[in-house]
């Protein structure tokens, strides 16, 4: 077997090689993405500056508030607490309604999976209520439930929950048949199947569902905290704050509520990510 | 090798009849199959693609039903006119065609999947002991490793001993090389080999490759086109302990030319009527 130790030796090497090219290559990338967001905010700016120096307006940058317009309206944001407070609101339902879309749908998922008859029943009505958008429940939801905010946490549930049982149920229906019979072979119980092998086979499923999931919760939030808004309820978030400031007049809030928005998913995505991958710790390399 | 170990394993297939019925059509798998396997003996199976080898393994295995004929080991009915499919159980482990690790678990923890199923030992146990299999079987260090990080031939040894750490009676191996090159194959030949002669279990082993057949086996069975029976039963006479030598000697040319002879009949008739591989 020394022929294979050395062989093993070797991969390693070449994972250590193939870490440190990782590295540089993501150096090289950060600085080309920093050098195309400095070139974006440059054309930005030349473009709002307003008509100037070209003789004619741009379309739609010419009317936008300039980077520096932003920048400045950002930064008397910063001290105030109803813009922090946006984004407190907002994240607080995001996390609420995908956390319990999560909670509900997994073993929902699961449940369709193994189990015929639950599946005979329920699955009809779940592909029929399926193709309504999220938004469309947004009226309805106000009149079901007895606060915005629960309102606004079911449509947001909504809009990750089917998502995240169509990849369960597809994760669990994808999983390779000779490994349960060969978990049966080996003495397996129905438990044990279901807890060592369906749960795991179906956990990258779980996975992808959620990372897209997350991104669908973001959407629905702001869109429904802009129409919710419309009903007379201050309810708030940052969907709210692009909607109110819109109505205001102040557009670099507009803009700085997109940004805030933008990076609000973009670290949620990144967070759920992060935790999901430990959901699947052999698809790591 | 002691006298126990090769009094278990002992396989007897009287008249095993498979049909399946997709859409109305039944189609025979198996008719009329009847093999006896020795306790302890490595028996090939060869056949064309669809000629029903793994609707006989699998009836063995307890995968399905039969539609006729009974299934025995060491004397008692697996399946038979009373029951017609085989309780699927650890005296009869099957290692399959792909391979059928669990890939979120490490290959130690395959290994120790079944005895921790079947409750006879701790999980701590079951991974002392497998550990121990590992090493025998040349597998050191690569216990905490994912199936998906080491290579196909390093695989299909594990599977080998995650099915026998559950002391069966009977290896059942469904193509178990199929897809891997050559020199790896004959790595895994002998290393199977090797397993062998220190458990003496018996192996129901099919295959599309001649030369592993006669390599391996006691006795290769060449099986008809589809419906699936012995057509002609060819005793080895090259004596076990054996090694890749082997390949070489006149002898083995020799049974090879008359295997050959009988799977190329058969195997035409199955590619004229275009079966499928599997």
């Amino acid at each position: 077997m020394s022929s294979e130790v050395s062989l093993s030796v070797a991969g390693h090497e070449r994972r250590s090689s193939r870490v440190n090219l990782r590295r540089k290559l993501f150096a090289v990338s950060t600085r080309r993405a920093a050098i195309s967001i400095l070139l974006a905010l440059l054309l930005w700016q030349l473009g709002a500056s307003g008509p100037g120096w070209l003789g004619a307006r741009i379309p739609i940058i010419g009317a936008a508030p300039s980077p520096v317009a932003v920048a400045e309206a950002w930064s008397h944001l910063v001290a105030d607490p109803h813009y922090w407070r946006s984004w407190y609101l907002s994240l607080f339902r995001v996390l609420f309604g995908f956390a319990s879309a999560t909670l509900v749908g997994v073993p929902f998922g699961l449940l369709l999976a193994v189990n015929p008859t639950f599946r005979r029943i329920s699955y009809p009505v779940f592909e029929l209520l399926r193709p309504i958008p999220p938004l469309a429940w947004v009226p309805a939801s106000i009149i079901f439930w007895p606060t915005q905010e629960l309102s606004i946490a079911f449509v947001i549930f909504i809009g990750a929950f089917y998502t995240i049982v169509i990849n369960v149920l597809g994760g669990a229906e994808a999983i390779d048949i000779r490994l349960i019979q060969a978990a049966r072979s080996m003495g397996a119980s129905r438990g044990n199947i279901f807890w060592r092998l369906i749960l795991p086979g179906v956990a990258p499923s779980i996975r992808v569902g959620m990372e897209v999931a997350i991104g669908i919760t973001w959407e629905v939030v702001v869109a429904a905290e802009m129409i919710s808004s419309g009903s007379g309820g201050a309810g708030g978030g940052l969907g709210f704050f692009i909607w109110n400031s819109y109505i205001g007049g102040s557009y670099p809030n507009i803009v700085v509520g997109m940004i805030s928005i933008g990076i609000a998913g973009y670290a949620s995505s990144a967070a759920v990510r992060l935790a999901a991958t430990r959901l699947t710790p052999w698809q790591r390399s | 090798m002691s006298a126990d170990q090769v009094s278990r394993g002992a396989l007897s297939l009287d008249n095993v009849v498979k049909i399946y019925d997709p859409d109305g059509a039944s189609v025979m798998a198996v008719d009329h199959c009847s093999l006896q396997v020795e306790a302890g003996e490595i028996c090939m199976i060869v056949g064309p693609s669809g000629c029903g080898k793994t609707s006989l393994l699998n009836a063995i295995a307890g995968f399905h039903e039969i539609d006729g004929g009974s299934i025995r080991l060491d004397g008692q009915p697996l399946c038979g006119p009373a029951r017609r499919q085989a309780p699927i159980g650890p005296d009869r482990v099957v290692v399959f065609q792909n391979g059928a690790l669990f890939p979120w678990k490490s290959n130690l923890e395959n290994i120790a999947f079944g005895p921790v199923a079947q409750g006879w030992l701790s999980r701590a146990e079951a991974r002392e002991r497998a550990r121990v299999m590992m090493a025998e079987a040349g597998l050191a260090g690569y216990e905490d490793e994912y199936p998906g990080q080491v290579s196909s031939g390093l695989r299909r040894r594990v599977e080998i001993v995650r099915a026998l750490i559950n002391d069966p009676a009977v290896l059942l191996l469904d193509e178990p090389y199929r897809a891997l090159d050559a020199l790896t194959k004959s790595v895994l030949h002998e290393a199977l080999l090797e397993i062998y002669y220190k458990t003496r279990k018996t192996i129901f082993f099919i295959t599309h490759d001649l030369e592993e057949a006669i390599f391996l086996g006691h006795r290769v069975v060449v099986m008809t086109a589809r419906p699936c029976r012995p057509k002609r039963i060819f005793e080895i006479d090259i004596p076990h302990p054996r090694d890749y030598s082997v390949l070489t000697s006149k002898r083995f040319r020799e049974i090879a030319a008359e295997v050959a002879e009988a799977v190329n009949e058969e195997a035409l008739k199955s590619f004229v009527r275009g079966e499928k591989e599997g």
